[in-house]
């Protein structure tokens, strides 16, 4: 068992609550999508709007200090979260933007007359490696940069199981390598990818490393430092964080090397008609008055989750994990895309039912209440890798409980009969 | 609105015998219409009989709901003028933007007239509708060639 009992904590999150289809309790089972908030965020946001809203950085007046210091001090809870420092913390309104944050950082690089000997610096000499497992928003970026500035696009292939085929890394990683960006855990396959095998062979070629960790850092302790990596990125939304917020953390001393994505106010040192200088990191990445409720929010959310404990949650989500791995895969017909056992891997389950589409099965769950995700997951070259054409989803966070992990296996029983399959 | 009144019968029927899902030679037109959200695929070939449509063929892979509209689609059409099997598709579009309002005329939708349920889930809209879409494609480049 794990250190908490995820029943108990259930009242913290309103919508748990929920009446939905034919009057069945919700069963929320769409984690790896977006997670549910405690009061304790949302509270936290209106506080901020309700008693210190102002723009930060800007006001001279006691409720911009306020409102600085609530902003600040998501900053430092952020970072401390991932063992990092407060300045290498950026707050973007998603993992997408910072992961984009990065990929235009070596653009801007590439384009500036000054970026020649920048490690931000590619051309048409350097490689970006890539996964087939990548989710669009670690895909897209990396491969529009290769084909702006001709560096060549590399990528590990992904293994029956879903997990990435290493075996050629010394010749994918090698010394024209500008960047590695790789997901930490496969939001389609829940595998957890060995990442400091990666980032020390990156770090012996010089590469900068990019860890796509949206469904890591939500789920279990992150170490930047430990993982030995040079960029990380997630979205709050998936951490019990409200939407609108994610974070960049980069090592300083490439931050200050980046060039910024978007320009304008709040980042600058100075500024004439022609010209500007830009301040530090992280405010040089900060352009315009931020989404500082919703960073506020975040703080919140990492009180939340720390108080629970990291540790604790990934030992829940295993035991969830072990019991629909059993209860599924007891199911004939029925094929778990991705690790088939609970090693290594989140709690995150793709499966596919012969004879029937995971609309339709998708379809039968929500009839009864339990809410998946179908589709390709935003991960087109892996379903491709994997030779599917769409599957359903479950993925569990800490407020889930084996009677729902039980209730999704009876479920699909009853599609199977439903179908007649 | 039961499970049992989305997916009737006809509708699990044509996804187990999907019709005129073979890929069709010679053809005058071909098209492949996709659903960004769900992968769903269906390519779709139309000839022509003079001012008919002579024939549909397609191929696809998808949900129950996207390969039974599709099979109940090619049928209807099939031998229609252009402009009636257009007309059809335009009150299949009206069936499935009415939220689940009205039930469809059976004399003229026939077995389309069983996907009347799609329409009260906004999700699969897009899937009853994609391969008609796909047919309409292919008839109004028809149409213009
Ligand atoms: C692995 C992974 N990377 C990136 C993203 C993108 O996150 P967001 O859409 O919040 O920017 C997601 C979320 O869907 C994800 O699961």
């Amino acid at each position: 068992m794990a250190g908490f009992d995820s029943a108990s904590l259930r009242g913290d999150f309103p919508i748990l609550d929920r009446v939905v289809r034919n009057g069945n309790r919700l069963v929320y089972l769409d984690n790896g999508a977006t997670s549910q908030k405690p009061r304790s965020v949302v509270d936290a946001e209106r506080e901020f709007y309700f008693h210190h809203n102002a723009a930060v950085h800007r006001g001279a007046h006691l409720l911009a200090e306020e409102a600085t210091d609530a902003f600040e001090g998501a900053r430092t809870k952020v970072a401390s979260h991932v063992n990092a420092k407060s300045e290498e913390i950026i707050f973007t309104k998603s993992a997408t933007e910072a992961l984009n944050m990065v990929a235009y950082g070596f653009l801007n690089a590439t384009l500036d007359k000054s970026g020649v000997g920048s490690p931000f610096h590619i051309d048409k000499s350097k490689n970006i490696v890539v996964s087939e497992l990548e989710h669009h928003a670690n895909l897209l970026p990396w491969q529009q940069l290769a084909a702006r500035t001709g560096a060549q696009l590399r990528w590990f292939p992904v293994d029956p199981e879903g997990r990435l085929d290493l075996t050629n890394i010394e010749s994918i990683i090698d010394a024209q390598t500008a960047v590695v960006a790789l997901t930490h855990q496969s939001n389609v396959t829940g595998a957890i990818t060995d990442v400091p095998l990666i980032s020390n062979r990156a770090r012996q070629v010089g590469a900068i490393f990019v860890l796509d960790a949206c469904q890591s850092v939500p789920h279990m302790k992150v170490d930047v430092q430990a993982l030995n990596i040079d960029f990380l990125a997630y979205s709050g939304h998936k951490a019990l964080g409200p939407t609108g917020v994610g974070v960049l953390w980069g090592r300083y001393e490439l931050l200050e090397q980046m060039p910024p994505m978007l320009t304008g106010g709040s980042m600058i040192e100075s500024a004439t008609i022609t010209s500007a200088t830009f301040a530090s990191p992280p405010k040089r990445f900060e352009a315009g008055v931020p989404n500082m409720a919703q960073a506020v929010g975040l703080g919140a959310a990492i009180d939340y989750l720390n108080n629970v404990g990291m540790g604790a949650i990934a030992e829940h989500e295993s035991e969830l994990t072990s019991r629909a791995l059993a209860g599924l895969g007891a199911i004939s017909g029925l094929t778990i895309i991705g690790p088939t056992n609970n090693h290594a891997r989140g709690g995150v389950l793709s499966f596919t039912v012969e004879g029937i589409h995971p609309h339709d099965l998708g379809q039968v769950l929500d009839d009864k209440g339990i809410a998946v995700r179908t589709g390709h997951h935003c991960a087109w070259p892996l379903m491709q890798a994997l030779k599917v054409n769409a599957t359903t989803r479950a993925s569990f966070y800490l407020y889930n409980t084996e009677d729902e992990v039980d209730q999704l296996v009876a479920a699909v029983i009853d599609a199977k009969r439903f179908f007649k399959v | 609105m039961s499970l049992e009144s989305l997916y009737q019968e006809i509708i699990l029927d044509h996804y187990k015998n999907p019709h005129h899902k073979e890929l069709h030679a010679p053809y005058a037109i071909e098209v492949h219409h996709n659903n960004p959200s769900c992968g769903d695929e269906v390519t779709l070939r139309l000839s022509l009989n003079g001012d008919s449509i002579g024939q549909v063929s397609w191929s696809g892979v998808g949900c129950s709901i996207s390969q039974a509209s599709t099979s109940i689609m090619s049928d209807l059409v099939t031998g229609k003028t252009m402009s009636e099997a257009l007309e059809l598709e335009r009150i299949f579009l009206e069936l499935m933007q009415s939220k689940g309002n009205f039930s469809g005329d059976v004399e003229v939708l026939e077995d389309a007239v069983a996907l009347s349920g799609v329409a009260k889930y906004p999700a699969r809209v897009k899937c009853a509708l994609l391969g008609w879409m796909a047919f309409r494609d292919a008839a109004l480049r028809a149409g213009s060639s």
